[in-house]
């Protein structure tokens, strides 16, 4: 096993991810206008922003589900047991003493277990609730009429709230494990170049060096 | 038998005696009666300029008369439209009584009591000079069955100078005028011409028609109401969009169609929805909503906060935002009337103050030793609640409770309830005498000259609700006290173009506009359920980055700063 750095995130893969952040920002910012927690713009554009924002960020994750599973990026995400116990174990014990981090990464297993498990409960969870109760509530139009209407507004308006806040958590907690290790900016450039260090087989390496040249920097 | 017989005889001779004159009076100046001949002679051809009206009322010889009365008028009228009085006499304009299909409850001005005069009962000639007739001078009984009683002039006038005395029953002032004489608008009376009144009709009831009894309803320019004032008579789009000559230029009649002689829209029975929301925008019906021409999806289809505010539509009535402040254009509204200060005097004579000037400069009262103190508002914000078009009454001999403040009209509705919208009301609020025995509203006697009971004469408030109760036939314990009432008058008119509509924030904010309503999800309002726990969780994490982050720093510090990994 050899050190390379290979082209980890394609190119849609980094649009992908600068979309969502860039995205969830604008609805974290104009949801929280909306809720009244600050009052920057008017509160008709806020609802304006972050209706067609949404349904942008709905029709991308429309297309990266269909590119996760016709690539083979899917696979990436399929969870393990393997090596989380000391994944937990280095973020609440030893990287407070100097030790390494216990995960080496790799092309075909980008992320550490735990980290693994956090996305996965993102897409699992988090965001099917956030697009499932933002629609009902964008569609309030088709089932307002309903006796029982303005008690399921509440309900989902509020389910929509908790979701919109884990997700900023989520986004808190993500930013924050950038600096850990090899430092923020170290973290940040490859979802910016695609290129990251990571361990590969001779094997892989004669692979990319045969067929995917542009995706070895040597 | 003898007695009878003469008896008869000397009532014979009376009627002949009595009638004579007038009967040779009519016969002197009835028109002849007109035959096929002559009336062809007043036929248009085709060399005249086509009129709208397919009769023109300056040509009818009955109309051309010396009017003595009201009553000769409508005689005229009823010569051609047989059966106009007895529809007018149909409706709530001549009966002033009203059942509520919903409530059941008998309402209309000869039955209510509001927290302006109070009560028609015992002080008719007064409050009946805006009656749609001739005449009424006992309320409790209703108007008598007489055809030439009713009123067509009131609302056909198109003289511009026909007008009702403020204390004739009804009856216009006539030659000669007596001193001091005020009309229904205030103004200082002068003679009418009942001719040139009859032969102006034609044209439809215009605002001017309407307005000189609704435009003054509570003794003067838009006291009662608050949406309905001379402000109307010709409004920028600003005061009223639909009524502007640069706006749509509507009559009252435009919104308010009628049939039968019976118009639709009521404040004691609101549509709040449209009933015939079935029917296209502009299709013919018989009800007066906004939504009857404008749907209830008015806002633009292909814009997030159009399709948005179409969403609103079922809670919230378009008034709600589209009517922004009432009383504008110049014309304040009483807003606060207490009664119980009225009969003040000063070196034993009444007086008064003038302490609120409206934006025209004028001074408006805000006491007098008849009435009482008073507030007024211009530019009103109105006040909100859910609405489903039901209102219901505190009546009289209902028993209130003084402890609180008592509603002298409640509104119905709930936001649990489809049919209900947020509506907008100007909340008028009052302190009102009652009996503070029997816990009833009182009914005051205050308008009569000539008794020594009424309380605009006597100043004397035991004497004016002992008049007044007795006159109404309500029991009364002989005390009475002050009791603070608030009356709701849903606000549908001076609708403002729609750049001055309420903006979002207007509600979606802590402590906007829809503050003291519950059972609705209004973002924007503070954090729901859901904000705060979201918010528990979201600072939770941040503390624990935070506390984390610390730790390693502290530690880092310990190991040389390694935390590299």
């Amino acid at each position: 096993m050899a050190e390379r750095f290979v082209k980890v995130y394609t190119r849609f893969n980094r649009i992908w991810h600068w979309s969502q952040v860039a995205s969830i920002f604008l609805l974290l910012f104009t949801g929280a206008r909306m809720m009244g927690m600050h009052q920057i713009g008017p509160f008709g554009l806020a609802v304006t922003v972050h209706t067609l924002v949404a349904l942008a960020l709905l029709l991308l994750w429309a297309f990266a589900t269909f590119w996760l599973f016709t690539t083979e990026a899917w696979k990436q995400f399929i969870p393990t047991q393997n090596g989380l116990r000391q994944v937990i174990r280095f973020y609440v014990w030893g990287v407070f003493r100097g030790e390494p981090h216990p995960y080496r990464k790799q092309y075909q297993r980008r992320h550490n277990p735990l980290q693994l498990l956090s996305y996965l409960a993102l897409k699992l969870v988090l965001f099917p609730a956030i697009w499932m109760t933002g629609l009902a509530y964008l569609t309030y139009g088709f089932w307002g009429h309903l006796d029982t209407s303005a008690v399921w507004l509440t309900v989902i308006a509020n389910l929509h709230t908790i979701a919109a806040f884990a997700i900023a958590s989520f986004v808190v907690v993500h930013v924050y494990l950038l600096t850990i290790g090899h430092g923020f900016r170290e973290h940040v450039r490859p979802m910016i170049t695609g290129f990251e260090k990571v361990d590969v087989s001779p094997e892989a390496e004669a692979y990319f060096a045969a067929e995917k040249p542009e995706r070895l920097k040597v | 038998m003898k007695n009878t017989a003469w008896g008869s005889v000397a009532i014979v001779l009376a009627v002949i005696l009595g009638a004579g004159p007038i009967l040779a009076q009519s016969t002197a100046e009835t028109p002849k009666a007109s035959t096929p001949a002559t009336a062809l002679a007043l036929a248009a051809h085709m060399s005249d300029p086509v009129k709208r009206a397919t009769a023109d009322h300056s040509k009818f010889e009955i109309l051309k008369q010396d009017f003595k009365s009201g009553p000769e008028v409508t005689a005229a009228c009823l010569s051609c439209h047989t059966e106009a009085s007895n529809q007018v006499m149909h409706s709530i304009h001549w009966k002033w009584e009203y059942e509520n299909p919903k409530t059941t409850q008998v309402l209309g001005k000869s039955k209510v009591l509001n927290s302006f005069c109070g009560n028609v009962a015992s002080n008719e000639t007064r409050c009946t000079s805006c009656h749609a007739g001739y005449g009424w001078t006992d309320v409790r009984a209703p108007m008598p069955d007489q055809p030439d009683r009713v009123d067509c002039l009131v609302c056909h006038d198109k003289s511009g100078q026909y007008t009702k005395q403020d204390n004739l029953s009804g009856n216009p002032p006539l030659e000669p005028v007596a001193a001091k004489a005020k009309t229904i608008t205030g103004a200082d009376a002068w003679a009418v011409n009942l001719a040139k009144a009859a032969l102006s009709v034609g044209p439809p009831p215009g605002r001017e028609n309407c307005g000189s009894c609704h435009f003054y309803g509570g003794g003067g320019d838009n006291v009662k109401h608050g949406d309905l004032s001379s402000a109307l008579i010709d409004p920028t789009p600003h005061v009223d969009v639909h009524m502007s000559k640069d706006g749509a230029n509507f009559t009252c009649a435009s919104c308010h169609v009628s049939d039968k002689h019976i118009f639709t829209g009521s404040r004691l029975n609101t549509n709040v929805t449209d009933p015939h929301a079935d029917r296209k925008p502009g299709e013919a019906r018989d009800v007066a909503t906004c939504s009857s021409c404008h749907s209830d999806q008015p806002h633009s289809k292909v814009s997030v906060v159009g399709r948005k505010l179409n969403d609103h539509t079922d809670r919230v009535a378009c008034q709600t935002c589209h009517i922004p402040d009432f009383a504008k254009g110049g014309v304040a509204t009483k807003t606060l009337w207490d009664w119980s200060t009225a009969g003040q005097l000063k070196d034993g004579k009444p007086y008064s103050e003038e302490d609120f000037t409206q934006s025209n400069g004028k001074q408006l009262h805000t006491y007098l030793s008849t009435k009482g103190n008073f507030a007024w508002g211009e530019n009103v914000v109105p006040h909100y609640e859910w609405f489903d078009g039901t209102v219901r009454y505190t009546l009289p001999g209902e028993t209130i409770d003084p402890s609180k403040t008592v509603t002298i009209n409640s509104v119905e509705g709930s936001a649990t309830d489809p049919k209900s919208r947020i509506f907008p009301f100007k909340l008028m609020e009052g302190r009102q005498a009652y009996d503070s025995k029997l816990n009833t509203l009182a009914y005051n006697h205050v308008y009569g000259p000539e008794t020594d009971t009424a309380l605009w004469t006597n100043f004397d408030w035991s004497k004016s609700i002992k008049a007044g109760m007795e006159y109404a036939g309500q029991p009364y314990s002989g005390e009475f006290g002050f009791v603070d009432t608030y009356m709701y008058w849903p606000i549908t008119h001076m609708v403002a173009p729609s750049n001055e509509a309420l903006k979002c924030e207007s509600c979606h904010a802590v402590d906007g506009r829809m503050a003291n309503l519950a059972g609705i999800y209004l973002p924007g309002s503070g954090p729901g359920i859901g904000g705060k726990l979201g918010l528990v969780l979201f600072l939770m994490t941040a503390l624990g980055v935070g506390g984390h982050g610390m730790l390693r720093l502290i530690r880092g510090r310990k190991h040389g700063g390694a935390d590299h990994g």
